[in-house]
C-alpha cells in the first residue's frame, strides 16, 4: 500500500511475542495482522450510525429496502470522491465538480434527447453509448484544462476551480437556456438503477462469488510474493481471520441486497416475461443496482491506480514532498494534469448516473455536490495537507455521510437541521483524525 | 597509474554562470572531477556552492557554460537527464517523500515493474534490503513512512539510491549536517568505499575537518567566484579558511592574513 496508511513493522523478538501472547493486546493484534486502523475506525463509526438510526427509527433503518436505497443514493458522491482523493493528495482541490456534473449531464441529455434522435432516429441503439462517450470526453477535456492551468500556469487550484464552479454552472444553463431536458434514452436509463437498472438476484450472487474468489486469490498472491522474497508473511491466523471477515461481508451484503424484492407489479411482469408461474407474494430480488455496480468497478480501478501503478505513486509522492518528487525526476506538472483529468472522467460517469436516475437534466444539477464530495474524501481520511488518503476510505466516507442524511430523512428531521448535523460531523471527523495523527506521529 | 594530465576527467564543468535576477550566484566557474576522486566544494553561506552543483544535478540549469562527462559535452535540463548520465545527488534536505516508505523512496521515479506493468513492491523491498544490508545493516524499518525515521536512517536511504543505481558521479550536499558523530564517521567510511570503487564525488561541506579528512582536492568558492582549486596535501586548514573568508587565491594568502584569522 502506498503512503496512505502506515502498516507498522513488527520488530519485537519472537520471545517477547510468545510471552505476552496469552494476553495479547488488541493493538498488537491489529499491528501484526497489518490492519488499517483508520479504516477500521470508520467501519466502526458507520456501524454505530446504522445501529443508532435503527433504534431511533424503530427498526426501519436496517431493512433491506432502506439499505438498498442507501447504496444507490451514495453512488454519485462515492464515484466522484475516489477522484477527489487523488486531487487532494497532490495538495490541490477541485471545487468545480458539482458544476461540471451539471454541464456534462446537460450535454449528455441534449445529445440523447434532442440532437442524436434527429440524426439516428429516436430509440436508436447507439444513442446511449455515443452520449456516454461524449460526456466522458467533455469531462476529460474540462478536467485537463483546469489541471493544465493549475500545473503549468501556476494559478492555485482553489481559484481555478472556483472559477470553474461559476463558469460550468453558467454554461450548463446556457446549453439549454435553463430548460429541463427529458426523457433520457431507454438504454441509458439503466445506468441510473431504476426499475430496469438492476442486475437481478442470480447475477448478484455470481458477482459475490467472483468477489470472494478475488479476495482469496489476492491474499494468496501477496503471501506467495512475500515468501518468495523471504519476507515474513502475515501470520496464518490473521490471513484466515481477515479473509473470513471480507468474505463474510461480501456474502452478507449480497444476502441483504437480494432480500429486497421487486414491487409486485414489476415482479408480475418479470415473471410473465421469464415464464415463471406468478402467484401473490412471489418475491423476485431486484439484485444490485447498476450505479452500485459502477461504484464497485470505479473503486477497484481507482484503488489499483492509487496503489499499484506509477501514476498513483507519483500522486502520493507529490503530496508527501513536492520538491523531492521533482528532484526524483517525476514530471509533477503532468501528473497533476492527469489527476484533474481523472477527476473530470469520474465526474462524467457520476453525471451519467445522476441524469439517468432522475431521467432528466436541469441546469441546477449537482448543486453543492462538490462540498459533499470533498467532505466524503475528508471524512474518509484524506488529509488536506496532502499525501494521505485512500480510495476505500473515500467510498466509506461517502457512505457515512449518506447514511446520516438518509437516516435523518427517515426520521423526518427538517432539511436545515440535516445540514447542521452533517456540518458538525464533518468537523468532528477531521478533529478526531487530527488528534489520531498527532498521537501516531509522536 | 596513468598520469593525471592525460586522463580525461569524469566531469568537467566549464565557465558555468547562473544569475538570479541581477545577482550572479555563480560567475564563470570551472571545476573538474576524476574517477575515484573526492573534490570538496567549500565556501561561506551564499558563496554559490549549491547553485553550482545544482547545474550538474539538473535541479537548476546553468544560464551559460558547458558540462562534459567523459570528455563529451552534455546538456542537463532536469534531474532525469542527470541520472541518465550516472549523476546521483544526495541533497542537504535529503529530498524524501515523507509519506512513502524507504524502498519507494529509493526507487522514486524509477520504480520496478512486474510483467503486468504494475509496481513490484516486493522486488523493490528486496532490492532495498540487499543494498541496505551492505550500507547500514541496522536499518530494519522497511515499511514505515520515512518521516518517522532518524536523520542517519534517512541519510542511508539517500545514499542507497546512489549506490543501487550505479552512480558514477555522486554529489553530496552537506551529507553530515544532520548527523551525530557516529553517523558522520559512518558516512565518511562510505565515501572512502565509494571512492575506492572508482566513483567520483563532489562533496559540499561547511565542515573544514570533514573536508580535510575526505577530499583529495578542494575548490573554494567566494561570492559566486572560484577562489581557487588546491590539492589537499599542498595546503593547511588555515590557508583554506583564509581563502574561504577573504576569497584570495591560495598563493596570495599570506602569513599576516592567517594571523588576522586567529
Amino acid at each position: 500500500m502506498t503512503g496512505g496508511n502506515p502498516t507498522p513493522e513488527t520488530q519485537e523478538p519472537a520471545g517477547i511475542e510468545a510471552a505476552s501472547s496469552s494476553r495479547r493486546s488488541i493493538g498488537s493484534i491489529v499491528r501484526v495482522a497489518e490492519i488499517d486502523t483508520r479504516l477500521l475506525g470508520m467501519i466502526g463509526a458507520l456501524i454505530a450510525i446504522w445501529v443508532l438510526f435503527n433504534i431511533l427509527s424503530g427498526g426501519t433503518f436496517l431493512t433491506a429496502r432502506n439499505l438498498w436505497n442507501l447504496s444507490v443514493q451514495t453512488s454519485v458522491v462515492a464515484i466522484m470522491a475516489t477522484g477527489m482523493v487523488l486531487i487532494i493528495v497532490t495538495r490541490n482541490i477541485d471545487l468545480s465538480v458539482g458544476s461540471m456534473l451539471a454541464v456534462i449531464g446537460m450535454s449528455m441529455a441534449l445529445l440523447q434527447a434532442e440532437i442524436l434522435p434527429e440524426w439516428l432516429g429516436l430509440g436508436h441503439p447507439l444513442i446511449w453509448i455515443i452520449s456516454l462517450i461524449a460526456g466522458i470526453l467533455v469531462g476529460a477535456i474540462i478536467g485537463a484544462l483546469q489541471g493544465a492551468i493549475v500545473a503549468y500556469v501556476g494559478v492555485p487550484a482553489f481559484i481555478v476551480t472556483l472559477g470553474g464552479l461559476l463558469v460550468w454552472r453558467g454554461a450548463s444553463w446556457w446549453l439549454a437556456s435553463g430548460r429541463t431536458i427529458a426523457p433520457m434514452d431507454d438504454t441509458f436509463q439503466i445506468l441510473g438503477g431504476g426499475s430496469k437498472g438492476t442486475i437481478g438476484g442470480t447475477w448478484t450472487w455470481i458477482l459475490a462469488i467472483v468477489g470472494c474468489a478475488a479476495v482469496v486469490l489476492l491474499m494468496w498472491r501477496r503471501r506467495r510474493q512475500r515468501i518468495k522474497f523471504g519476507f515474513e508473511p502475515r501470520p496464518m491466523w490473521a490471513e484466515i481471520g481477515i479473509g473470513t471477515v471480507l468474505i463474510g461481508a461480501i456474502v452478507g451484503a449480497t444476502a441483504v441486497i437480494n432480500s429486497y424484492p421487486m414491487p409486485a407489479l414489476l415482479a408480475k411482469k418479470y415473471a410473465e416475461e421469464h415464464g415463471i408461474a406468478w402467484h401473490e407474494g412471489l418475491e423476485i430480488p431486484l439484485g444490485l443496482a447498476t450505479p452500485v455496480l459502477i461504484v464497485i468497478v470505479v473503486a477497484i480501478v481507482m484503488h489499483f491506480i492509487a496503489a499499484r501503478v506509477r501514476f498513483g505513486r507519483y500522486v502520493y509522492a507529490i503530496g508527501g514532498n513536492p520538491e523531492a518528487a521533482v528532484l526524483a525526476g517525476i514530471k509533477t506538472r503532468w501528473t497533476i494534469v492527469k489527476a484533474f483529468t481523472v477527476m473530470g472522467v469520474l465526474t462524467a460517469i457520476a453525471a451519467a448516473v445522476q441524469i439517468a436516475r432522475l431521467n432528466a437534466a436541469t441546469s441546477g444539477l449537482g448543486q453543492l455536490t462538490e462540498l459533499y464530495v470533498i467532505a466524503a474524501a475528508v471524512i474518509g481520511g484524506t488529509s488536506l495537507n496532502g499525501g494521505v488518503g485512500t480510495i476505500p476510505g473515500a467510498v466509506l466516507g461517502a457512505l457515512v455521510m449518506q447514511s446520516l442524511v438518509s437516516g435523518m430523512v427517515l426520521m423526518g428531521v427538517d432539511a436545515p437541521l440535516q445540514d447542521i448535523v452533517v456540518g458538525i460531523v464533518l468537523v468532528i471527523a477531521v478533529a478526531i483524525d487530527t488528534y489520531y495523527r498527532k498521537r501516531v506521529s509522536t | 597509474m596513468t598520469d593525471t594530465q592525460v586522463r580525461t576527467p569524469l566531469v568537467e564543468m566549464k565557465n558555468i554562470k547562473v544569475a538570479f535576477g541581477g545577482v550572479h550566484a555563480v560567475d564563470d566557474v570551472s571545476v573538474d572531477l576524476f574517477g575515484g576522486e573526492v573534490v570538496a566544494i567549500v565556501g561561506g553561506n551564499g558563496a554559490g556552492k549549491t547553485t553550482l552543483i545544482r547545474t550538474l544535478s539538473g535541479a537548476h540549469p546553468a544560464d551559460s557554460g558547458e558540462i562534459f562527462i567523459d570528455g563529451e559535452q552534455v546538456t542537463i535540463h532536469n534531474p532525469r537527464d542527470a541520472k541518465g548520465f550516472g549523476v546521483e545527488t544526495i541533497y542537504q534536505t535529503l529530498a524524501l517523500a515523507e509519506n512513502q516508505n524507504a524502498p519507494s523512496n529509493m526507487f522514486l521515479g524509477r520504480e520496478l515493474k512486474t510483467t503486468w506493468g504494475t509496481l513490484d513492491d516486493a522486488a523493490m523491498e528486496d532490492a532495498f534490503r540487499k543494498v541496505m544490508a551492505r550500507l547500514n545493516p541496522k536499518f530494519l524499518n522497511f515499511r514505515v513512512p520515512v518521516q518517522s525515521l532518524s536523520g542517519g536512517q534517512r541519510q542511508s536511504i539517500a545514499i542507497a539510491k546512489a549506490v543501487y543505481f550505479n552512480a558514477r558521479i555522486i554529489i553530496m550536499d552537506e551529507p553530515t549536517a544532520a548527523l551525530g558523530p557516529a553517523e558522520t564517521a559512518q558516512v565518511g567510511e562510505l565515501i572512502r568505499q565509494l571512492k575506492s570503487e572508482g566513483i567520483g564525488i563532489f562533496l559540499i561541506s561547511h565542515d573544514i575537518h570533514d573536508v580535510f579528512d575526505l577530499a583529495d582536492r578542494i575548490a573554494v568558492m567566494h561570492t559566486g567566484n572560484l577562489a581557487g582549486v588546491v590539492n589537499k596535501v599542498d595546503v593547511t586548514k588555515d590557508e583554506v579558511l583564509a581563502m574561504i573568508i577573504m576569497g584570495k587565491r591560495a598563493s596570495e594568502v599570506t602569513d599576516t592574513d592567517i594571523e588576522e584569522l586567529h
